[in-house]
């Protein structure tokens, strides 16, 4: 019972290692609680500048509320092998993949990356806690499962400047790492893992350090980013680009199976658009038998994008007398969409998306009503009475630069 | 011999149920008697300004279980009704340290990741599946049990929807929720965690009514009943209600008057008056007769059926089966009046290795605080009971009631309420005046293990043994559920295989009390199951709702 570790802070809201930097800034206190760490929301009375660094210059949020798994020795492989749906074993050393992972029913439990560090080393993200889980999954092999969710702090650097940035910072000796690629670069000194990711469909990056060492990484990329428009973002910015990226957020796209209370908020990979990302022929691996199965039949569902048609969306204000209200954000609750009179889906994520200047969402629907071109309406609330909005299903990602995927030297 | 026999039902004790079942029947139109024998009404669920300025929750002490649908019928929160949140559960340990449990997941899980990061992802897994058990199972408290020896056309109607409920469940829910009907809560705990604080804390949840120390079979089903409750919409939660828990029996007693019910106090009913295998009304102590077309007790089987009723009105087997009913007292009450707020080493921030922030320990005096260190030490306090001892280090479950509710005591002034397990009714040598104070002291002595100069601060302390609360309450032996918890004992059986519809084996004479389905905790659920099933067989419809 003694020798526990001190933890003054066992509290709701931890600061995370760079709130000494990221404190100060957030002028509006519009926090947010992230997996129980404060995590601004916008850092100014209004988001918009911080969105829109991450579309044209470069923005920087902190991401250490992730929580991070460290997967050493030669078991490791195949222990995300056996947990991710996608085939781990030809990840090469210095790069990263996207993966969910799913329960027994393979119904998806979480998703996340997986950068391998070394021959037998791996770093995962997730969500949720997962610890318990890996563990009970590791048995067996030859593999030590660390949680260094608190002890590894993050940031991303995410906008069509954000290599520029990183270059000043002292990233340039070693050049951008590829799309999904991962490397190291000391910046301020702290030994820091770059990998060419992020959750904003943009060029970008994501940084990883020791917790003590993050805030000289912060500052320096602030100096650096100075002359580039960078830009300290919260989780309101950060919403609007993921949803035009489509991209999916646990809890909000989708419940994780070992949290659902009924069949029906359980989703598998290739009802989420996930497909893709599923490698039946792996030998085994968690949900392996129920997905094989899935493959057999038609899916229920679909993970689609939509479109809200600008005129219908006109006619029912001005019905009321008013323009079109645009949502201010990112609107997390469920809007229902109907094929004439039936309900046939939802959309669990919608945005007003200023780089495209089209009001767009993420939406479960029924498969017949899937395929993109097909109109729906959707109901929202227009001066407290429900009305429905035309919608069309639309080609996903929304928003795809080419600098996504670039390598800018 | 004159009967007057003006009323419809005469309800012998006023306690929380047999006032619910007076409010329901009321509602109803009927002409309603509440028959209290002492001078205010709420049975075990009073408030006492036992010293001057300190008011206590005399014995039952926090509400979850209060079916929600009777704070709607009845509407409670007109009639005074507020329950305040209850929200951590603290658990002190030797040398300083402690584990807490908070409202919020994302700190509950690092508090638990100190001990063992697998057992702080176990937990919101483990709450997940109780939630979904306890979602299950809650038909069943509204439930009227089925007769499964001649189950008629409603009978199978709620076996079916039951069985509905359940199909709900996957097989591995299926399969824990057998594992809770027959392991016990130390065991089925340790199958999910390897914190011992976490499990004895938890496990004290299997314990708390029963006889029955932690690795009792059949203790897990007790910890289930603590999930039932609702608060909110909330399953799981507890809360306190304001003015303590005598203000749970004021309003339903005030609702119930507002009906129109008539409620008499110090009116002790000596024996149910029968003629001809009916119940006809009531004796009062000195000899006052009362008529009714129905009477229902609100008291523990033992006193519904063996004291208040001629044994010769009941089936031999009737009388064996109630005499076979286990209602085993296991605990006591101690409550203080105190001049400050105890210091719990734990909450100071010196000799611990995690240090609380005032803001924090200011929290967790507002929650509960289990004193619970480990199983084992759960497991002992059992075993001086099992042989007839108090326990010398007993398990306790405290809270501060003033902390939540200023008004409980005088400014700056506090009342802790202790619920002591194991007090057993049967004690070597029976109760006495130095017994009792004997307990209290091991009560206090044990207490200031973990919260060093609390003897200081005690201006008052009151101490109920089990022999204390059969005399002042009439719980008999003490047993605050009316019968143990045990799965032998709820449901179909409670308490009485075939007897389970709160009718009893004499005509026009039912069960109110806690003693019938499904079970104490200041629930409601057997006066409002029984009132309703008054007018089904009077055929007076359910009345204004």
């Amino acid at each position: 019972m003694s020798n526990l570790p001190d933890r003054s802070g066992v509290s709701a809201a931890l600061p995370t290692p760079l709130h000494s930097r990221t404190g100060p800034l957030c002028r509006t206190s519009n926090w947010r609680r992230w997996s129980g760490f404060l995590a601004a929301d916008s850092y100014e009375p209004s988001h918009h500048r911080e969105y829109h660094a991450v579309r044209a210059a470069a923005a920087l949020f902190d991401i250490s509320p992730l929580f991070k798994y460290r997967l050493t020795g030669p078991g490791a492989r195949a222990l995300a092998d056996r947990m991710l749906t996608r085939d781990v074993t030809r990840l090469a050393t210095g790069r990263v993949l996207y993966s969910p992972w799913c329960d027994a029913r393979g119904k998806i439990r979480d998703d996340g990356t997986l950068q391998r560090l070394g021959e037998d080393d791996y770093r995962l993200t997730s969500a949720e806690p997962t610890l318990g889980w890996i563990t009970d999954l590791a048995r067996g092999l030859d593999v030590s499962v660390s949680d260094e969710s608190e002890g590894t702090a993050a940031l991303a650097l995410q906008g069509p400047l954000s290599w520029k940035v990183l270059a000043a910072a002292g990233a340039r000796a070693i050049g951008s790492p590829r799309y999904f690629g991962l490397t190291r670069a000391p910046l301020g000194g702290v030994e820091t893992w770059i990998s060419r990711t992020g959750y904003t469909g943009d060029l970008g990056y994501e940084l990883w350090m020791p917790a003590d060492g993050a805030c000289a990484v912060w500052d320096t990329l602030i100096e650096a980013g100075r002359d580039f428009g960078i830009a300290p973002a919260g989780l309101a910015a950060l919403d609007i680009a993921r949803i035009e990226a489509a991209l999916p957020l646990v809890h909000t796209d989708y419940v994780p199976a070992h949290e659902a209370l009924i069949g029906a908020q359980r989703s598998s990979p290739f009802e989420m658009g996930l497909g893709w990302a599923v490698d039946l022929d792996k030998p085994a691996f968690v949900g392996k038998e129920a997905l094989r199965a899935e493959t057999g039949e038609p899916p229920r569902w679909r993970f689609c994008g939509i479109a809200v048609d600008w005129d219908s969306l006109e006619r029912v204000f001005s019905r009321a007398g008013l323009p079109p209200l645009l949502p201010h954000g990112a609107v997390r609750s469920s809007a229902p969409l109907f094929h004439k009179s039936r309900q046939v889906g939802y959309a669990s994520s919608r945005t007003w998306s200023p780089v495209l200047k089209s009001y767009i969402g993420l939406a479960h629907i029924e498969a017949s009503h899937g395929p993109v071109g097909t109109n729906l309406e959707m109901q929202i609330t227009v001066e407290h009475r429900p009305a429905r909005v035309g919608v069309r299903v639309v080609k996903t990602p929304f928003f795809n630069p080419r600098r996504k995927r670039a390598t800018p030297a | 011999m004159s009967i007057r026999g003006d009323h419809d039902a005469v309800i012998v004790g006023g306690g929380h149920n047999g006032l619910v079942s007076a409010a329901y029947l009321a509602r109803a139109g009927l002409k309603v008697l509440v028959l209290e024998r002492r001078h205010l009404v709420g049975g075990a669920a009073v408030t006492q300004e036992v010293f001057p300025g300190f008011r206590y929750s005399v014995a039952s002490y926090v509400v979850s279980l209060l079916r929600p649908e009777i704070i709607r019928d009845l509407r409670l929160p007109e009639h005074g009704l507020d329950i305040l949140p209850l929200e951590s559960t603290l658990t002190p340990l030797p040398g300083g340290d402690s584990l807490a449990r908070w409202s919020d997941p994302d700190q509950t899980r690092r508090e638990i990741a100190r001990w063992s990061p697998r057992d702080a992802d176990a937990y919101a897994d483990f709450s997940r599946c109780m939630y979904k058990l306890a979602w299950a199972l809650k038909p069943l408290l509204s439930a009227v049990p089925p007769n499964p020896l001649r189950p008629g056309v409603r009978d199978a109607k709620t076996i079916r929807e039951l069985a509905r409920a359940v199909r709900g469940l996957d097989e591995a829910d299926f399969e824990r929720l057998f594992k809770l009907t027959t392991m016990s809560a130390a065991d089925f705990l340790s199958e999910w965690f390897e914190t011992g604080p976490l499990i004895a804390t938890m496990s004290a949840s299997g314990i708390i009514g029963t006889f029955a120390g932690p690795r009792t079979p059949g203790t897990a089903y007790v910890l289930l009943h603590h999930y039932l409750g609702e608060i909110d919409g909330v399953f799981r939660a507890w809360g306190f209600a304001r003015g303590g828990n005598g203000a749970v029996s004021e309003s339903i007693a005030s609702a119930a008057r507002s009906l129109g019910a008539e409620i008499r106090t110090s009116a002790p009913v000596e024996q149910v008056i029968t003629s001809g295998g009916r119940a006809r009304g009531v004796v009062l102590e000195g000899g006052e007769e009362i008529g009714a077309r129905v009477v229902l007790s609100g008291l523990d089987p033992k006193r519904t059926f063996l004291q208040l009723l001629d044994q010769s009105d009941l089936p031999g087997e009737f009388v064996k089966s109630i005499q076979r009913f286990r209602i085993r007292g296991s605990s006591g009450k101690v409550n203080l009046a105190l001049s400050e707020l105890p210091r719990f080493t734990c909450l100071a921030g010196a000799g611990g290795s995690l240090t609380r922030t005032p803001g924090e320990a200011e929290t967790l005096l507002r929650g509960a605080i289990s004193i619970s260190p480990s199983v084992d030490y759960l497991e002992r306090a059992y075993d001086d009971a099992k042989y007839g001892r108090f326990s010398r280090r007993p398990f306790m479950d405290i809270v501060i009631p003033s902390m939540i509710d200023p008004t409980m005591a005088p400014p700056g002034k506090h009342v802790m309420s202790v619920f002591v397990q194991y007090a057993p009714f049967a004690l070597d040598g029976g109760w006495n005046r130095v017994k009792r104070d004997a307990f209290g002291d091991a009560v206090i002595d044990t207490l200031a293990e973990f919260a060093p100069g609390l003897r200081d601060i005690i201006l008052h302390r009151q101490v109920m043994t089990p022999l204390d609360m059969q005399q002042q309450m009439g719980l008999t032996e003490g047993n605050i559920f009316h019968g143990e918890l045990t799965l032998q004992q709820l449901f179909l059986f409670r308490p009485v295989t075939g007897w389970a519809n709160f009718r009893t084996p004499v005509r026009g004479y039912y069960q109110c009390g806690s003693g019938a389905h499904p079970g104490g905790g200041v629930c409601g659920a057997p006066g409002r199951l029984a009132a309703l099933e008054v007018l089904r067989d009077l055929k007076v419809r359910r009345g204004r709702p």
